[in-house]
């Protein structure tokens, strides 16, 4: 039941921010909208439009020329010049059209030019509120572990829900594809997947933003996947790349393919995790603009009929959503395990 | 494109939040609940070992307990006899006792009985005798008043005594 009142919180705010446009009868631009939820920005814009649009100004933190400099990015002008750019203080600017579109440069003279920018943006504030939830999740769980004896009944509720996961993604998951030796990789297996699976669902929620359907986190956990591995291969692992056991010839054409594809692994890991969340946070979105389309083109009837099939469709969707973000979340633990696995494994006794 | 490049500010933090993640979990996190889920599964196995084996040593137990019982049930039977043998010898020798006694008795009795008679006709005799000496000291201290006479009395008795010898 809480899941379909989320969803239908989320239609409603929605219809809140969206209606507005239809009522005047613009015309929606709904990959705009679909775009501007899924990418990052300085600004976290909640709900509404112009005037009243609700709007979370998030710090600022860059490194230009003149050293670093931190301030709110509701310092850069509403407007944008005739060049795109907002301008801010301290010579900095914020693109809004192509070629610095979202990104912070700083003016010297006529040019501009890139600078360095940890800003907390939309997606680090919802990493933030992430990583929060997820470390609330793993102290109050660990807790009650650490305050128990192991002759005490076995935790209710939460707990056991976490348990079971825990075990299962142990016993299940990490344990047959690592093989022997697996404990020393559990706790960054078990970080990845309770990271991407709190990420996912927070990213489901009403206000939850888009974490891991972003190629800078799926990059980072990806490359985690990458530097484990190698540095877990044993010597089978690398012969098998550079010296594969195949005929001569062959081997002119195994060993590029074999060396490629230490890097294919994580890089299909990377993709994988980013195109999935991605295109659930696009659909939901696409879903729901489906209303607007036809409440500013069509008659009332046409509103009504799509507009409860957009609703079901999209309930569905959240549905399967929720089903991907677990399942992604497992993929990406799985696949890690299984390639640090097969970077283990003892060549068989023939 | 821009979807397709990692931006540099995110890396940063993610980096940094997922260290601190990855350093919660492993300090705090959940290798304390497989440990622990571990450690219950051996206790669990281990109670139902335990219980297995109580089970066992129960049923072992009872089997000796039915052994010892019949055991005593034969040394109870076996006492029993040994008792009535007992029994019946102490009676036995009890009732020999009692005859060789009462044997003992009657022939002590007899004996004494024999000895009080013969002490009794002694007795007896000697009163006899005593009594007729005195009858014959008042029979002969009448009638010899006469000399003729005391000396055939005299002579009788010395004939008397003489045809004893």
């Amino acid at each position: 039941m809480k899941l379909i009142s989320n969803i239908l919180i989320i239609l409603v705010l929605f219809l809140t921010s969206l209606s507005a446009k239809a009522a005047e009868g613009e015309k929606i631009n709904a990959t705009g909208i679909v775009l501007e939820h899924v990418k990052d920005s300085h600004e976290w814009h909640i709900t509404g439009e112009g005037d009243r649009a609700v709007v979370i100004h998030l710090p600022v933190i860059v490194y230009s020329s003149t050293g670093w400099h931190i301030f709110s990015s509701a310092q850069f002008a509403e407007e944008a010049d005739s060049q795109g750019m907002r301008q801010g203080p301290y010579n900095l600017a914020l693109g809004e059209a192509e070629p610095y579109s979202g990104k912070i440069v700083e003016k010297t003279g006529d040019e501009y030019k890139p600078v360095i920018d940890i800003s907390i943006t939309k997606t680090v504030a919802n990493l933030f509120i992430d990583a929060f939830v997820l470390i609330f999740i793993i102290i109050y769980t660990s807790r009650w572990y650490r305050t128990h004896k192991a002759t005490d009944p076995a935790p209710a509720g939460f707990r056991g829900l976490m348990e079971m996961l825990v075990m299962y993604i142990q016993e299940d998951i990490i344990r047959p594809s690592v093989g022997k030796g697996y404990e020393k990789y559990c706790p960054y297996l078990l970080s990845a997947f309770f990271f991407i699976f709190v990420c996912n669902l927070m990213g489901l929620i009403p206000f939850g933003g888009n974490v891991t359907g972003n190629i800078a986190i799926t990059f980072f956990l990806a490359l985690c996947t990458f530097i484990i591995t190698q540095f877990s291969g044993n010597r089978h692992y690398w012969k098998d790349i550079f010296w594969p056991n195949v005929p001569g010839p062959v081997k002119v054409i195994m060993i590029p393919i074999e060396f490629v594809g230490i890097f294919t692994k994580p890089f299909a890991l990377m993709i994988r995790l980013f195109a999935n969340m991605l295109a659930g946070h696009a659909i939901a979105l696409a879903l729901t603009c489906i209303i607007f389309i036809v409440a500013a083109t069509m008659s009332r009837g046409w509103l009504y009929g799509l507009g409860s099939f957009s609703v079901l469709l999209s309930i569905i969707m959240m549905l399967f959503e929720l089903l991907v973000c677990f399942l992604q979340a497992l993929v990406f633990t799985m696949l890690s395990a299984t390639f640090i696995g097969l970077a283990r494994t003892e060549p068989e006794e023939e | 494109m821009e979807l397709l490049m990692p931006s540099f500010g995110l890396l940063f933090w993610m980096t940094l939040v997922f260290l601190i993640v990855l350093v919660i979990m492993w300090r705090f996190g959940f290798p304390a609940v497989s440990k622990m889920v571990l450690e219950r599964k051996k206790f669990i196995d281990d109670s139902l070992q335990q219980a297995f084996e109580a089970k066992e040593k129960l049923a072992h137990i009872q089997e000796e307990s039915e052994a010892i019982l019949q055991k005593a049930r034969e040394k109870q039977a076996e006492i029993l006899n040994t008792a009535k043998a007992t029994h019946d010898t102490i009676v036995a020798k009890a009732k020999d006792d009692a005859r060789e006694e009462a044997n003992k008795l009657i022939a002590d009795a007899k004996a004494q009985i024999e000895a009080e008679k013969s002490a009794a006709i002694q007795d007896i005799r000697s009163q006899v005798a005593e009594l007729s000496v005195h009858i014959a000291e008042k029979v002969i201290r009448k009638k010899l008043s006469d000399d003729s006479s005391q000396m055939q009395v005299i002579d009788n008795l010395l004939d008397e005594i003489s045809v004893k010898k």
